[in-house]
């Protein structure tokens, strides 16, 4: 191997190009390794919208179903409830719902379409956990007195109002999500889309 | 006898039988005042077979499978034979090697055992615990109960904190829009192969470098530097087997009736080891309403509840949660001290080392129960609840133990190491 007839530089160049060959053929076929772990076509087909019918739900009642496998809560608000959104605003992060966590239809007070049904997305913008709903003012779902209504994370602790707006000092930091969601007929929504023909 | 001989002269001459036996166990030579705190290298590599032992069996039952998984692990516990022995043992071996991981850590902070020369030690050791905390995390899916669902609905989350990358990074890792039987099966593959082959490299890699730089010991000074001038041998050395290996088997004894009475008389444990809510199936549509990680994982999860959001963002919880883990890779280039061993060391690192035992423990403690479990401060302190904010203090002091770590060794008064092990 003490060969003086061997031209280093080479076998340098050679050993560098196999090797850089190599890296490439190793990169690429790690990258359907890796894209085989992402959602399946049939995970995707099934992300299609939902119509729900909301006759039935009584102001002060509030009905959840399911969307992309996620909660997807409606509720019917009274007008006291939603005369109580005012008043919180100064204890809120984000009262103006400044944060897009909404179609831009949805960007006012009641974060809604119609005001008295609020359509929100039943997942903690924390870390995922689904809230419980404390809709009634006051102490009956063991809030303490100053409760104004709304939901209650029991995973870490976050309050959000009656639409869906997040308190200060809580840990989640936006808003709940308001999914895109359109009026069929008076009483009847398709939610996870917002264009009326699909 | 002498065809045996013949044998393994045989095998001698083909693979390094009688060489390796020599250099890890009849001529390994570990000091002789091992004490108390050295069972649990031993105990944990003996939890990592009994895990892989029952963990096959458990796979000849199991189904991963959103619709099936959950009856199937009641299926193991009513109609197999002994098949809830099998689980419980399994279940129980989890938690209890996160306890003896838990010791063995703390021996290291005691005795020094990750200073100078056994940095990549203790650094293979970390990746150990890593992996063994991604084991149980993925393991904690498959019985597919609310728990399970959650847990795993949180921790997705987690990455999904990570800024410009973390939607995209959490849907990978679930492979579907929530946490799904896409979740569940690939869970699985985590859970019985991906992370076991790694783990048992880690352990591999564990030993060498402990037999090649020698253990450490109570008094915390090298064995290595006094040796008999003839033999070469560590003067406070003894061989590992049969000295250590017969001292051991008392440790495994000991451990093996404490794992039994928990395995046969409270394999739930009160709801700490298997928790309550794991029993009802899981709902994605509905969250429990008090949510924990099991016991081993509450420290950093207390961490993680501790720190509010910043800029719109829970990244920064999350992070604190991921650096408490992660500071202790730091730790051989955080102390410098002048002696690896508490016997030796000063008031200070006494006293910090105790705040940080406190600590943890505090917070492992407020990490099992809601944040109101301790009321709230009256309306002078804006009403905070008191839990929340004694999380933040201890928080504090968990990291502080290790940020002041190079300025309080270095000033602490140490006393004179021994030039031979003391008793």
């Amino acid at each position: 191997m003490a060969d003086s007839n061997v031209d280093q530089g080479k076998r340098r160049f050679l050993v560098a190009a196999t090797s850089a060959m190599g890296g490439i053929a190793g990169v690429a076929v790690a990258v359907p390794f890796v894209m085989s772990m992402t959602p399946s076509a049939r995970a995707r087909a099934a992300g299609a919208p939902v119509e729900v019918d909301i006759s039935k739900v009584e102001p002060g009642m509030m009905i959840t179903v399911e969307w992309r496998g996620k909660p997807v809560w409606i509720v019917h608000r009274t007008p006291e409830m939603l005369a109580s959104l005012p008043k919180v605003d100064a204890e809120l992060a984000d009262p103006k719902s400044s944060v897009k966590q909404q179609p831009d239809y949805a960007k006012n007070e009641a974060r809604s379409i119609k005001p008295e049904y609020l359509v929100l997305v039943g997942i903690c913008t924390h870390l995922g956990c689904s809230p419980s709903q404390k809709l009634a003012a006051g102490t009956d779902g063991g809030m303490g007195g100053d409760w104004p209504g709304g939901f209650f994370c029991p995973c870490h602790g976050s309050k959000f109002d009656l639409a869906g707006r997040v308190f200060k000092g809580v840990p989640a930091p936006i808003n709940l999500e308001v999914p895109p969601y359109a009026y069929l007929g008076d009483t009847r929504l398709i939610i996870g889309s917002d264009s009326k023909g699909a | 006898m002498n065809k045996l001989k013949a044998l393994l002269g045989w095998v001698d001459d083909r693979f390094p039988l009688t060489a390796n036996w020599k250099a890890h166990m009849s001529e390994y030579y570990a000091p002789k005042n091992f004490n108390f705190w050295y069972f649990f290298g031993s105990l944990a590599l003996l939890i990592l077979v009994m895990q892989i032992v029952t963990g096959i069996l458990l796979t000849m039952h199991y189904k991963p499978d959103a619709s099936q998984a959950f009856a199937s692990v009641e299926y193991i516990m009513r109609d197999v034979p002994w098949g809830w022995l099998i689980r419980y043992m399994h279940s129980t071996g989890a938690s209890l090697f996160f306890v003896v991981v838990y010791l063995h850590m703390f021996r290291g902070l005691i005795y020094g055992s990750y200073r100078k020369p056994r940095e990549l030690l203790w650094l293979f050791g970390m990746l150990i615990y890593l992996c063994l905390m991604a084991e149980a995390f993925f393991g904690y899916l498959l019985p597919w109960g609310q728990m399970s669902y959650w847990g795993a609905q949180v921790i997705v989350n987690l990455f999904g904190a990570i800024p410009f990358i973390g939607p995209d990074l959490s849907l990978w890792i679930r492979g579907d829009y929530v946490v799904s039987d896409a979740t569940l099966n690939r869970f699985f593959a985590f859970h019985v192969i991906a992370v076991p082959l790694v783990l048992l490299g880690l352990v591999a890699a564990h030993l060498l470098a402990l037999h090649e730089v020698g253990s450490n010991n109570p008094d915390g000074i090298e064995i290595k530097k006094k040796k008999d001038p003839k033999t070469g041998i560590p003067l406070d050395g003894i061989a590992f087997y049969p000295y250590y290996v017969v001292k051991d088997i008392v440790g495994v004894v000991v451990f093996l009736m404490v794992f039994s009475a928990i395995v046969f008389f409270a394999p739930e444990m009160g709801g700490y080891f298997l928790e309550h809510n794991n029993f009802v199936p899981a709902d994605p549509l509905k969250t429990p309403l008090h949510i924990a990680p099991v016991w081993y994982f509450t420290p950093f999860y207390s961490i993680l509840r501790a720190v509010p959001p910043l800029f719109n963002s829970q990244f920064p919880g999350v992070m604190a949660m991921g650096l408490s883990t992660m500071i202790f890779f730091l730790l051989p280039w955080l102390d410098r001290g002048a002696v690896k061993s508490i016997r030796y060391r000063g008031p200070i690192y006494k006293t910090a080392l105790a705040l940080f035992v406190v600590a943890f423990l505090i917070l492992g403690y407020l990490g099992t129960e809601p944040t109101n479990v301790w009321g709230q401060f009256g309306s002078w302190l804006g009403g905070a609840e008191r839990a929340t904010v004694a999380a933040r203090v201890f928080t504090i002091i968990y990291f502080l133990f290790f940020l002041l770590m190079p300025w309080y060794t270095k000033i602490d008064k140490t006393k004179p190491e021994p030039e031979r092990v003391t008793s």
